[in-house]
């Protein structure tokens, strides 16, 4: 099956018309030595029942766990019916970037609604249509601090995840400057004699996560005055989107930069992706930051609508002297992420409680058991380390059981000794959880 | 319309809590007050009122299900729903990242058997499914570059990147630190053979081409270009953006094509979601695979597993393995259309293009009059002379005959450029209603222009003040 819709007949007319006798004419600008001879060497196509029949058996082989204590930067969370029902309409899924305002207002006012919503949980005064992942929205916040303030290095708190510092890793080689990493204290929150030794006048941004990647929840208050001193950015991020309904946003605690990943807000797991990158800056950088910008503006009538705006900060017409490359983004998720949000509404701190709850529970549950000990004693949202006797055997078991089980840190942070990441968010039950603590007990 | 906080009143709800059914607790118990915020602004709505909003957004919008999206260098093809219903299967939604390997066998199977699919597609030896979009993709690519340099001790700071070329090509370059040389094309719309002899210095590390370029025309002296380049040591890279012209007709790595990235979003039909979730894979030559991201799968026996060592890696691109959802709907397009499938979406393709090309050629100027592959680039400068209205007048004009008007204005070489890619998905009559419609524009310009030029009349907005909303700009409701 291949969609074309031509029939032999209406072939013949079209290759008439141009004015050729077959198709292969039209490839006459290919060298004829590098024309292919024969068929590639692909399996041989199918009809829709067999391919459905095909990815089905494929997806069964994955396991969908009852249970999943994984956390990590991805989390599971119920996602209400209306989010799918509104991003499958194919008039949103099936069109481009919208390039012509007119017939685009429906996405074009709903990035607007999405960037505000987002300036509002965020707390800051700006936010834009999305970016790849909450990683790359890190590197790029990074990017653009050493840029903006022409210094060359970025300092980072090892609690950040360690994929996101990687990123931030890859970006910094690439684009020549220096990433400098300060640990975090006994406690769980980032090591503030470290951070206050590691500032000078070369440091252009402090990147910082907020549940940290143990889910110790950051006082950015108390380190902004350390961060601007030196002129340096703050730049803090999150990985867990619904946290951002009760912890006092870090836009009110002088983050320069509030930038992280999205799926939280609506996204299934997919593992691994897509998601969205949520980057959002006060006024000061409205003309400089990356990505898409939805802007309200009027139409010849006065009218109220809806056009990307600010261009030219972008790559199409700044070209190499743009501040991002970013083309496309995750308009899609940043859509679901908006429904999720309208549709949680104030509900929104209700649910993220209901997430401090679970977790308390089954952080209690666990540290009575023998051998078992919470390492950080800051507070958290919804994840927590715990050192337990043998990490390794406790994953097998629940993997046993058909239970997702919790991120073994040993390799990123072989410091914590047997230490597990586990998570609980709202999907999960008591009972759930009480099957967890018998199973690994 | 209005915006979905002025339709909130307090108190109206769209979704429900669980009870909690742990022991009960005092949040200030857990989190230090000082930590907590007291309120979330958001709006406040019925479930039926979220409905009605974004239904009606959606009637404000115009994807490919709606009607003909020409949209040039964009690939704007039918996107099969069988795609998207696979895409939903609960075991590849519901699964986190991290999940044990033993569950996840199906996912590391749709990456590793894409990675060999797109291998045989493109010539390369292997891909990366990293990137989430095609610029994401080039920016991989060019890292892969400089990592290549930089293993074998050569300093090379410049990219050389053509006059035709996508603005991220130069904006991927220039992250990755290379300053970034312009090379001229020649007459007929290809690269200027002895501009990139003359360019082409042993500083340079590679060329950054688009092939077909973004004229929809194939670079006939690939052959060379690909000498030049190697034999001052660069890297040839291709932008595969326009990918759709030459499957199961021609393979990049067999041109000389070092580093190429595709866009799974356009040529291999995943929807686009209005401007993403895309995604960029890139592929290399046999001695670069040592540098793409990690981690990558393997497959030991019949079992896939992730492997993360890889010393000469650039290292990480994005959190997570990419966009995984969009590579099952590629994966389930290539599996339904098997190698000679492609093939003909590649014919097709390039026939239709051909096809409007003939038929507007005596209404509008065609700068590049040869046969050309996927897409055509024709001129709106007779209008502009003949009666002052403009390539985005034309365009403006289209909406109101219900057509995604084609990419205007680009590529920068062409003045008033209209670049039409009308995709193997479209029938005969699709494209001849459309070519019938352009035509009736080319004379609505002659004979009344300024009835474009109040284009359009007919959609929901009219032409929109972009001016007001640089100079004043309001990108958040209530801050403005």
């Amino acid at each position: 099956m291949d969609y074309v819709p031509h029939t032999p007949e209406d072939q013949r007319q079209m290759t008439e018309i141009i004015g050729i006798k077959t198709v292969d004419e039209l490839f006459s600008d290919i060298p004829e030595k590098y024309k292919l001879k024969g068929l590639l060497d692909l399996p041989p196509g199918l009809s829709e029942q067999e391919v459905t029949a095909l990815i089905k058996g494929i997806s069964i082989r994955n396991a969908v766990p009852p249970i999943t204590l994984m956390g990590a930067g991805v989390y599971n969370h119920y996602i209400p019916a209306v989010v799918d029902h509104i991003i499958s309409r194919a008039e949103f899924y099936t069109a481009y970037t919208p390039y012509q305002a007119e017939i685009s207002q429906g996405i074009l006012q709903a990035i607007y609604e999405y960037q505000t919503m987002i300036a509002r949980v965020t707390g800051m005064q700006v936010a834009n249509a999305s970016m790849y992942d909450g990683a790359s929205a890190m590197a790029e916040a990074a990017g653009l601090a050493t840029k903006t303030l022409s210094r060359e290095k970025i300092v980072i708190v090892r609690s950040v995840h360690p994929e996101y510092r990687q990123v931030v890793g890859t970006y910094a080689w690439a684009n020549g400057y220096e990433v400098v990493e300060i640990p975090y204290g006994k406690s769980g929150q980032l090591d503030r004699d470290a951070l206050s030794n590691a500032m000078d006048d070369r440091t252009a941004a402090v990147l910082v996560q907020s549940p940290n990647f143990f889910g110790v929840i950051e006082d950015i208050a108390a380190i902004e005055p350390t961060v601007h001193a030196t002129g340096a950015l703050l730049v803090s991020a999150f990985t867990e989107a619904t946290s951002l309904g009760i912890l006092k946003p870090a836009g009110e605690m002088g983050a320069d930069f509030v930038v992280g990943e999205g799926q939280g807000f609506g996204n299934p797991m997919n593992y691994g992706g897509p998601y969205l990158g949520i980057f959002a800056s006060t006024d000061k950088f409205l003309r400089k930051i990356p990505g898409r910008l939805a802007g309200a503006t009027v139409d010849k009538e006065g009218k109220r609508g809806f056009v990307l705006t600010l261009q030219t900060r972008e790559q199409h017409i700044r070209r190499e002297r743009a501040t991002s490359n970013i083309c496309s983004n995750e308009a899609l998720c940043a859509l679901a992420a908006a429904v999720y949000l309208v549709s949680l509404g104030k509900n929104l701190k209700k649910l993220a409680e209901l997430n401090v709850r679970k977790t308390h529970y089954l952080k209690r549950r666990l540290s009575e058991l023998e051998g078992w000990d919470a390492v950080f004693t800051d507070p958290v949202y919804n994840e927590f380390v715990i050192r337990c006797p043998d990490p390794k055997m406790i994953n097998r078991k629940l993997e046993a059981a058909g239970i997702t089980g919790a991120y073994d840190l040993e390799n990123d942070y072989p410091e914590l000794g047997n230490s597990l990441l586990f998570c609980a968010t709202e999907v999960l039950t008591r009972e759930d959880i009480d099957r967890v603590v018998s199973i690994v007990a | 319309m209005e915006l979905i906080f002025e339709k909130s009143r307090p108190g109206r709800i769209a979704t429900s809590i669980p009870k909690s059914d742990v022991p009960e607790v005092a949040i200030t118990d857990i989190i230090n007050k000082n930590l907590l915020r007291d309120d979330v602004d958001l709006p406040e709505v019925a479930e039926v009122d979220l409905i009605r909003h974004y239904t009606q957004l959606s009637k404000r919008n115009f994807g490919v299900d709606v009607g003909f999206y020409p949209l040039g260098s964009c690939t704007m093809k039918y996107n099969p729903k069988i795609n998207e219903e696979v895409s939903r299967l609960p075991g590849f939604t519901s699964l986190h990242p991290y999940s044990p390997v033993k569950f996840s066998q199906g996912s590391l199977q749709i990456m590793y058997e894409l990675r060999q699919y797109l291998s045989e597609i493109f010539g390369m030896a292997d891909f990366a499914l990293q990137p989430a979009a095609g610029a994401h993709g080039e920016l991989t690519g060019v890292m892969v570059i400089k990592k290549y340099f930089e293993k074998k001790g050569q300093k090379r700071s410049k990219i050389l990147i053509p006059d035709t070329a996508h603005g991220t090509n130069p904006a991927s370059g220039a992250l990755c630190g290379y300053s970034i040389v312009t090379l001229r094309s020649n007459a007929e719309g290809g690269v200027d053979i002895d501009h990139l002899r003359e360019l082409m210095t042993k500083e340079v590390a590679g060329l950054m081409i688009t092939n077909p370029n973004t004229l929809g025309l194939f670079e006939r002296n690939i052959e060379q270009v690909s000498e030049i380049v190697h034999g001052r040591g660069g890297i040839l890279y291709c932008d595969g953006a326009n990918a759709n012209a030459f499957m199961g007709v021609t393979k990049p790595g067999d041109l000389g094509i070092d580093v190429i990235q595709l866009n799974l979003h356009k040529t291999f039909s995943t929807p686009h979601g209005c401007g993403g979730p895309g995604s960029g894979p890139v592929g290399v030559r046999r001695d670069l695979v040592r540098y793409l991201p990690l981690p990558r799968v393997i497959k030991k026996r019949r079992r896939y597993d992730w492997k993360h060592d890889f010393p000469d890696s650039i290292g990480r691109v994005r959190a997570f393995y990419g966009n995984f959802n969009v590579m099952v709907k590629a994966y389930t397009y290539i599996r339904t259309l098997g190698p000679d499938g492609l093939k003909r979406v590649s014919e097709t393709a390039v026939l239709n293009a051909n096809y409007v090309r003939e038929r507007l050629r005596a209404a509008y100027d065609l700068p590049y009059d040869r046969i050309c592959m996927h897409e055509c680039v024709f001129s709106g400068k007779r209008q502009v002379k003949e009666s002052g209205v403009h390539t985005s007048d034309i365009a403006k004009r289209l909406l109101d005959y219900g057509y995604h008007p084609p990419t205007i204005y680009f590529p920068l070489v062409v003045p008033e450029a209209i670049m039409i890619e009308p995709t193997e998905t479209e029938s005969k009559e699709t494209l001849d209603v459309f070519c019938d419609t352009m035509i009736a524009i080319a004379k609505e310009a002659k004979e009344n222009p300024e009835l474009v030029k109040s284009a359009p009349l007919t959609t929901a907005v009219s032409r929109l003040d972009e001016v007001k909303a640089a100079r004043e700009p309001d990108v958040c409701w209530g801050k403005a």
